[in-house]
C-alpha cells in the first residue's frame, strides 16, 4: 500500500482519474492538471497484487479532460488521455492563442522492458471532447479510444484514418431542432466469440444510443483490423445516469445520477428494429465541416424492460422531522430527487412486515400458541386460542380448520402450551395441568384447593408454575414423557406476575435458571438444578412489577458468542434487557428502554434465523442482534395494535409470526432486519426545492422549479400547432422522458403536499410569465389579525449559469390565503421586487425579506406588501433567515451569519455581531438564543455563538443608538462571533433542525446532506462522557486506520481544524473489530468489552435509531 | 553570491515541481489564475460540491465537469499586455 495525496482533493494529486490496462498489468492514476503516475502491478506466488514505485509521465500546464486505457492485447500497455495545455495561452495577450487552442488526444505508453513511460502519439480532437472510451484491441478488435464531444462521437487510433458520427438530436412537437447533446455516460460490451463488440452511450437526455465498428475485409473475405465505418443507432430511454454496466446475466444497471437506480433486462440488442442507423459514411471526420443533423423519435422502451430499482435518498434538497401521523417518535420528511421523479419522502424507523393471514374470530382471544405434535416434527400442527372463557383448536395442514378430540380441554381458558419430552402435549390451565400422551391417554395434576395457577413457563422438559398463594411448583419430564414434580416448593414473599424457563439449549436436558418475577417489584434468579432447586441465586429490584419475562439466549457481540439474556417487561411500558451470568445467575449490563404505555408482553420468535424477542406494549418492537454488528438492536415494527405472537412454522412460511389484533388473527414475516426505515414518497412535477409546513394542517407546500425547461402552456401551445407532423405530435411522459428543454425558460410550481392521510400531491399553483419560486414561508400578518398566509418569493427570468452570477429582470413575492383547510390556494397579490427574495420569514406580525445585500420588513397591504423597514446586513447575498425574539440571524452566501437587532420603536435593523470565517452557508437554525447551528457547500458543519456581553448589549432597552454608534471593525459589524464546534462531514448540508428523534428522547440536532445523507449531532451532558469518547476515538484513530492509509484527524479538519466534535461513526466501528481488538482497546481505556460497548449503543439509542 | 545563487535555483526547482509557488515579480494575473484554477479543480474533485451545483444548474453532472474543466483554461481572462 501506498499513501499520497494527504493534502486532500487538488488539482495536481493524481487521484481524479483511475484507468487500468485490460490485462491488468499496469495502471495510471493522473489528475486534472499535470500529475500522471503508472504504476506497475506484478503477482507473487499467492495471487497477490504488488505495485511497484511509481513512474512519473507528468506535463506541466496540461490539464486532463478524460483518461482511458487502451487495449493493446499482449503489447505494451498504453493509456489516451484528452489533454489541453494552456502555457502558451497564459502568455499571450491577444488571446489569439487562447482561440487556437486545440484538445490533444495523447497516447501514453509504457515500456515494460525498460520500464519508462513515454508520450507516444497525440492528435488533435475535437475541442468539446469530453469523454473516453476504449476501443477492444488486440484479436478482439482495432484497438483505440471513441472521442466524445458536443454532437460528435469520433473512432480514433494512432494508425487508423478518423471516423465520426454526430449524436441524433430528438424529433418532436417540442424538441429544439437545432439543439445539440454531449454524451455523459456509456459503457463498452464485449460478446462471446472474437471480434464482436458494442457500445451503449447516453446523452444528457437519457437516451441509450448503441454504436458499433465495422471492419474492412480483404479479398477473402477475412476482417483485417481496418475500421471502415462507424455506426449510430437509437436504442432506448433511460434516466441519466453517471455510469452504466452491463451484468452478465443480461441485466444494464443504470447508476442514475438523480433519484432511484434501476436494473434493466435486455431482450434485443436493437439489431434487428427499424430505427434509423446513421454510419460515419454520411458525416465528416471534421467537426466544423457543415452537414445535415441526423434525428430520431424517442419511444418507450423496446429494447430492455426495468425489472428492479433501488430505492435512494439522492439527492436531498431539503428536510424537516414533524409528528404529523401521532405516532410516539417524529417522522422524518425529505425533498428528494430531481425532475418528474421529484418526491416528498416520508421516513419513519420500523421494520416492514408482510402479512400472509388475516381472518376474523368469533370472539376476542387473550392468548395463541402454536404446538408441533413431537419433537422432531419441523411443521406446527395446531393453533391453540385461549378465550375468556374456553380455548379453541385449529389444525393447520393443507387449509386451517377446528379441530375435535385433541384432549385439549375446551371449556376452560389456557395460560400455556407445549410440547413436552418426546410426543407428549401439555395444556395449563387455571385448575390444572392436562398431559396428552401420544397413545391418546390423558393425565392431570389438578391444582392445590382452593388455589389456582396464575403464571406457568415451560420447555420440552421442564415446567414451572404459580400459584395464586405465591408458591413456586415445579415439574421435569419423566422417563415416558410425563411429568414428575418436585417435592421443593417455595413460596414467595409476594404474588407472582410472570415466570421465565428459557429455551432448552440443545443437547442438555434442562435449563439452569427460573426467572420470577413478583408484584414486589422484583425480578428473582432460582435455580432449578437437582441438588439446589428452586434456591434464590440473584434479585433484581425494578421500578413497577414485571408484566412479562423471558430467558434467552442470543448472539452478542461483546462476549463473540452468544450469551444468556433476560429480558423483562414491565407493566409501566418499560423493557429492559439484562445478562444472566451462566454460572453464577448474577445479573449485569442492564438497559432500558421505554415501548408504550401499555404493559408490556415478551415472545421469543425466530426471524432470518436469530432468535429474537417481540415485545408488545402500544406498539409492537422486535428486538434482535444486528447482522452486521451483532448489537442488540430494538426497532419498531410497522404493524399496529398487535396484542399477542407466537412463532409459526409450517412448510409454506418457515419463519411466520401469528398474532391477535383485536378479533383477529393474523399470520405475518418480517423479510428483512437491514433495513430498518420505512420509506413512503409522494411524487411531485419538478424538482423540488424548498418546503414549509403548516403544524395545524399538517400539509406541506412545495416549491418546485425546473431550469431550462419550457413551461407547460409552451409546451400545450407547440403541441397544438397545426403545422405539427404527425410523427412528432406524440407526448412523451416526462417520468421517462425528461421534460422538453428551453433555453431560459423555467419551469415552476407551488404544490400542496398530504403525506399523511391522502399521501398525494392535493393542489398544485403552476407560476406563468417565466417566473421561477426562490423562496417560501409561511407568516401571520398583525394585521389581518394574525391570519397566516403562505408567502412565495419568485425571480422573473433568471438566468443561471455556470461561473456568472445569478441575473433576472425582477423578483416577485406571492401572497396565497389557505382555503378549504389549506388545501387550497388563493393569490391575494403579487408585490415587485428589484431583485429575486432568497429568504423569507414570518417575524413579529410582519414579513422579513432578504434581498439581496439588504433586509426588509414589510406589512400586509391590500394591494401590495409596504415596506416598514430595511437596512444592508450582509457582504454579498442574503439566503437564509431565522429569528428568536428581536434577533435576526441572517446568512449570506458566502459570508456566514450576521446577527441583526430589530429596533422596534424606531423600526430599525442593526447588524451588530458577524463571522470571521467565510463559510459559504446553506443552511442555518438556531440552538439557543446566543447560538447557530450551520453547515456549508464544502460539507462544513458548525455551530457559532454570540459572546453573552455583546448578546445583552444589544438588547438592551431604548432605539440601539449605542449600537449604531460603535466603530466597525475590519469592514463589518462591531463584534465577532465565537466559534464553537467545528466538522468536516463530506456531504453538503441542506437542512438543519433541532428536534428529538426518539420518543421521551432530548433534543438532537438532525441534518441532511444533498447526496442523501441523514445525521444527527448528539449534546453530551457530562464531562466523563466526552472524556470516555474522547479516549476511544484516539484508539479507533490509531486502531482501525482506513483502508486507503489516510489520517482520521486530517480528514474531519479538511477545512478548519475539528473543534467540540467526537465522530460516532468512528467509535460505532468499535463494535465491528475482530475481539483481540476489542480487548486490546478496552484494556488501554480501563474498561470491559462490553462495557464500551454499551456506552456506544448507548448514546444511539437514547437519542436516536 | 554562491548562497544566493543557491537560493534561487532552489526557489526554481520548488516552482518547477508546485504549481503556484509564487517569485517576487508574481502578477496579480498569475496569482488569480492559480487561484481560480485550485477552485475549478476543487469544485470537479469533490463529488457532493459538484453535485450540488449541477442540481442547481439542472445539468447532468458530466456536463458541469466539462464546463468547469474548460474554464480552467483561462479562468480570469487574456493576460494583461506585458511592457517591454
Amino acid at each position: 500500500m501506498e499513501t499520497y495525496g494527504k493534502s486532500g482533493v487538488r488539482r495536481v494529486i493524481p487521484g481524479e482519474y483511475l484507468a487500468s490496462d485490460p490485462k491488468g498489468r499496469a495502471c495510471m492514476l493522473a489528475s486534472v492538471e499535470k500529475n500522471k503516475l503508472v504504476y506497475v502491478l506484478n503477482r507473487d506466488g499467492q495471487k497477490e497484487v504488488r505495485i511497484s514505485s511509481p513512474l512519473e509521465a507528468h506535463k506541466p500546464g496540461a490539464l486532463v479532460f478524460a483518461l482511458a486505457a487502451l487495449d493493446t492485447g499482449y503489447e505494451n500497455p498504453a493509456w489516451a488521455a484528452l489533454e489541453v495545455d494552456y502555457t502558451e495561452s497564459d502568455q499571450d495577450y491577444t488571446g489569439q492563442a487562447y482561440r487556437d487552442i486545440e484538445k490533444q488526444l495523447v497516447y501514453y505508453e509504457l515500456d515494460l522492458g525498460l520500464n519508462h513511460v513515454v508520450r507516444k502519439w497525440s492528435d488533435a480532437v475535437d475541442r468539446t471532447a469530453n469523454l473516453l472510451f476504449q476501443v477492444p484491441g488486440g484479436t478482439d478488435g482495432p484497438s483505440g479510444v471513441l472521442v466524445c464531444g458536443q454532437e460528435s462521437i469520433t473512432y480514433r487510433h494512432s494508425n487508423q484514418d478518423a471516423f465520426r458520427v454526430p449524436i441524433p438530436r430528438r424529433r418532436g412537437a417540442t424538441e429544439d431542432p437545432s439543439r445539440r447533446r454531449y454524451i455523459i455516460c456509456g459503457v463498452m460490451h464485449k460478446m462471446r466469440g472474437a471480434g464482436a463488440f458494442f457500445f451503449l452511450l447516453q446523452s444528457e437526455d437519457g437516451d441509450i444510443f448503441k454504436v458499433t465498428l465495422e471492419l474492412a475485409s480483404d479479398d477473402n473475405d477475412n476482417k483485417t483490423g481496418e475500421v471502415e465505418r462507424l455506426n449510430i443507432k437509437y436504442f432506448d430511454t433511460v434516466p441519466p445516469a453517471t455510469n452504466l454496466c452491463i451484468l452478465k446475466s443480461g441485466f444494464l444497471y443504470v447508476a442514475t445520477e438523480n433519484g432511484d437506480q434501476y436494473f434493466y433486462q435486455f431482450e434485443k440488442l436493437g439489431d434487428d428494429d427499424n430505427e434509423m442507423v446513421f454510419t460515419s459514411d454520411d458525416y465528416p471526420a471534421d467537426t466544423t465541416a457543415p452537414y445535415e443533423a441526423p434525428y430520431f423519435h424517442p419511444r418507450p422502451l423496446e429494447n430492455m424492460s426495468r425489472s428492479v430499482g433501488i430505492p435512494c435518498m439522492n439527492p436531498i434538497t431539503d428536510c424537516k422531522v414533524a409528528n404529523l401521523t401521532n405516532d410516539d417518535a417524529n417522522q422524518i420528511y425529505t425533498l428528494s430527487g430531481t425532475g418528474a421523479h421529484g418526491a416528498l419522502k416520508t421516513l419513519r424507523h420500523g421494520l416492514e412486515v408482510s402479512e400472509i393471514v388475516e381472518s376474523e374470530l368469533p370472539a376476542k382471544p387473550t392468548a395463541v400458541w402454536t404446538i408441533k405434535r413431537t419433537a422432531n416434527d419441523t411443521s406446527d400442527a395446531y393453533i391453540i386460542l385461549s378465550f375468556a372463557t374456553g380455548t379453541l383448536v385449529l389444525s393447520v395442514g393443507e387449509t386451517v380448520e377446528e379441530a375435535s378430540d385433541t384432549g385439549f380441554l375446551t371449556s376452560t381458558p389456557t395460560l400455556a402450551v407445549q410440547q413436552f419430552g418426546e410426543d407428549t402435549l401439555i395444556q395449563v390451565y387455571p385448575k390444572g395441568i392436562r398431559q396428552i400422551l401420544a397413545n391418546g391417554e390423558i393425565k392431570e395434576w389438578p391444582s392445590p384447593q382452593h388455589r389456582s395457577i396464575v403464571a406457568a413457563t415451560s420447555n420440552q422438559r421442564q415446567v414451572a408454575i404459580a400459584l395464586s398463594s405465591g408458591e413456586l411448583v415445579y415439574f421435569e419430564a419423566d422417563s415416558d414423557n410425563t411429568l414428575a414434580e418436585y417435592d421443593e416448593k417455595r413460596q414467595m414473599s409476594g404474588g407472582v406476575t410472570a415466570l421465565s424457563l428459557g429455551e432448552l439449549p440443545p443437547g442438555r436436558l434442562r435449563t439452569n435458571f427460573l426467572a420470577v418475577g413478583c408484584d414486589d417489584s422484583t425480578v428473582r434468579i432460582m435455580s432449578v438444578a437437582p441438588d439446589t432447586c428452586l434456591e434464590s441465586k440473584s434479585v433484581q429490584a425494578l421500578t413497577s412489577p414485571p408484566s412479562a419475562l423471558n430467558i434467552m439466549a442470543m448472539p452478542d457481540s461483546s462476549s463473540g458468542g452468544s450469551s444468556l439474556y433476560l429480558h423483562i417487561g414491565l407493566f409501566s411500558g418499560v423493557y429492559l434487557r439484562t445478562v444472566i451470568d451462566e454460572v453464577t445467575g448474577d445479573l449485569s449490563d442492564t438497559r432500558t428502554r421505554f415501548l408504550g404505555a401499555k404493559p408490556a408482553k415478551l415472545f421469543r420468535v425466530m426471524v432470518k434465523e436469530r432468535p429474537s424477542i417481540l415485545a408488545l406494549s402500544t406498539r409492537a418492537w422486535l428486538g434482535y442482534s444486528d447482522s452486521q454488528t451483532q448489537a442488540f438492536t430494538l426497532t419498531p415494527l410497522n404493524y399496529g395494535g398487535l396484542e399477542w405472537g407466537w412463532n409459526f412454522t409450517n412448510e409454506q412460511c418457515p419463519e411466520g409470526i401469528v398474532g391477535i389484533q383485536g378479533k383477529n388473527l393474523r399470520i405475518f414475516t418480517i423479510d428483512d432486519l437491514a433495513e430498518n426505515l420505512l420509506s413512503e414518497s409522494v411524487t411531485l412535477r419538478y424538482t423540488p426545492r424548498k418546503f414549509v409546513l403548516h403544524q395545524d394542517y399538517s400539509l406541506f407546500y412545495v416549491i418546485e422549479t425546473e431550469n431550462n425547461v419550457l413551461p407547460p402552456h409552451l409546451r400545450e401551445q407547440l403541441q397544438n400547432d397545426p403545422s405539427v407532423v404527425n410523427g412528432d405530435a406524440a407526448v412523451l411522459p416526462p417520468e421517462d422522458f425528461g421534460y422538453p428543454k428551453g433555453e431560459k425558460h423555467w419551469s415552476s410550481c407551488i404544490q400542496v403536499v398530504d403525506p399523511v392521510s391522502e399521501k398525494e400531491v392535493l393542489y398544485t399553483v403552476e407560476l406563468a410569465e417565466n417566473e421561477a419560486a426562490v423562496s417560501i414561508s409561511i407568516a401571520p400578518f398583525a394585521s389581518q389579525d394574525d391570519e397566516r398566509f403562505l408567502v412565495v418569493g419568485t425571480g422573473k427570468d433568471m438566468v443561471l449559469q455556470p461561473g456568472a452570477p445569478l441575473s433576472s429582470t425582477c423578483g416577485f413575492i406571492h401572497i396565497y390565503r389557505f382555503l378549504e383547510n389549506g388545501k387550497e390556494l388563493e393569490l391575494i397579490h403579487k408585490t415587485k421586487m428589484d431583485q429575486p427574495p432568497l429568504a423569507l420569514l414570518g417575524f413579529q406580525g410582519r414579513l422579513l425579506v432578504g434581498l439581496g445585500k439588504e433586509l426588509h420588513i414589510f406589512d400586509l397591504g391590500l394591494k401590495q406588501l409596504l415596506r416598514k423597514a430595511k437596512a444592508s446586513v450582509v457582504p454579498s447575498l442574503l439566503v437564509g433567515l431565522q429569528t428568536q425574539g428581536s434577533r435576526i440571524v441572517c446568512s449570506d452566501v458566502r459570508e456566514s451569519v450576521t446577527y441583526v437587532v430589530y429596533k422596534h420603536q424606531e423600526t430599525r435593523l442593526i447588524p451588530f455581531v458577524d463571522d470571521v470565517v467565510s463559510r459559504h452557508t446553506t443552511c442555518t437554525t438556531m440552538v439557543d438564543y446566543q447560538t447557530t447551528a450551520g453547515g456549508d457547500k464544502f460539507g462544513n458543519l458548525w455551530l457559532v455563538r454570540c459572546p453573552q456581553a455583546v448578546s445583552e448589549s444589544s438588547d438592551e432597552e431604548g432605539g440601539g443608538l449605542h449600537l449604531l454608534h460603535e466603530k466597525g471593525y475590519l469592514n463589518g459589524t462591531p463584534n465577532r462571533l465565537d466559534l464553537m464546534i467545528h466538522f468536516y462531514v463530506q456531504d453538503v448540508p441542506v437542512a438543519l433542525q433541532k428536534a428529538p428523534l426518539v420518543a421521551g428522547g432530548k433534543d438532537v440536532i438532525i441534518w441532511a446532506g444533498i447526496q442523501g445523507t441523514i445525521g444527527v449531532l448528539v449534546p453530551f451532558l457530562s464531562r466523563e462522557d466526552v472524556d470516555f469518547f474522547q479516549s476511544l476515538e484516539m484508539h479507533l484513530r490509531a486502531d482501525d486506520a482506513p483502508l486507503a492509509g489516510r489520517d482520521h484527524l486530517a480528514y474531519r479538519s479538511y477545512y478548519v481544524p475539528v473543534k467540540g466534535v467526537i465522530d460516532g461513526d468512528l467509535c460505532e466501528r468499535f463494535l465491528v473489530l475482530d475481539r483481540g481488538t476489542k480487548e486490546r482497546v478496552a484494556a488501554e481505556m480501563d474498561r470491559t468489552v462490553r462495557e464500551v460497548e454499551r456506552k456506544v449503543q448507548d448514546i444511539r439509542t437514547r437519542f436516536a435509531f | 553570491m554562491a548562497d544566493k545563487l543557491r537560493a534561487q535555483q532552489q526557489l526554481e526547482q520548488l516552482q518547477a515541481r508546485y504549481i503556484g509557488t509564487t517569485h517576487p515579480d508574481t502578477t496579480k494575473f498569475e496569482w488569480t489564475s492559480n487561484i481560480m484554477r485550485d477552485s475549478y479543480a476543487s469544485y470537479v474533485g469533490h463529488q457532493p460540491l459538484l453535485h450540488y451545483m449541477a442540481i442547481g444548474y439542472g445539468e447532468p453532472k458530466e456536463k458541469i465537469r466539462a464546463f468547469f474543466l474548460n474554464k480552467m483554461i483561462q479562468p480570469v481572462g487574456k493576460p494583461p499586455e506585458v511592457q517591454e
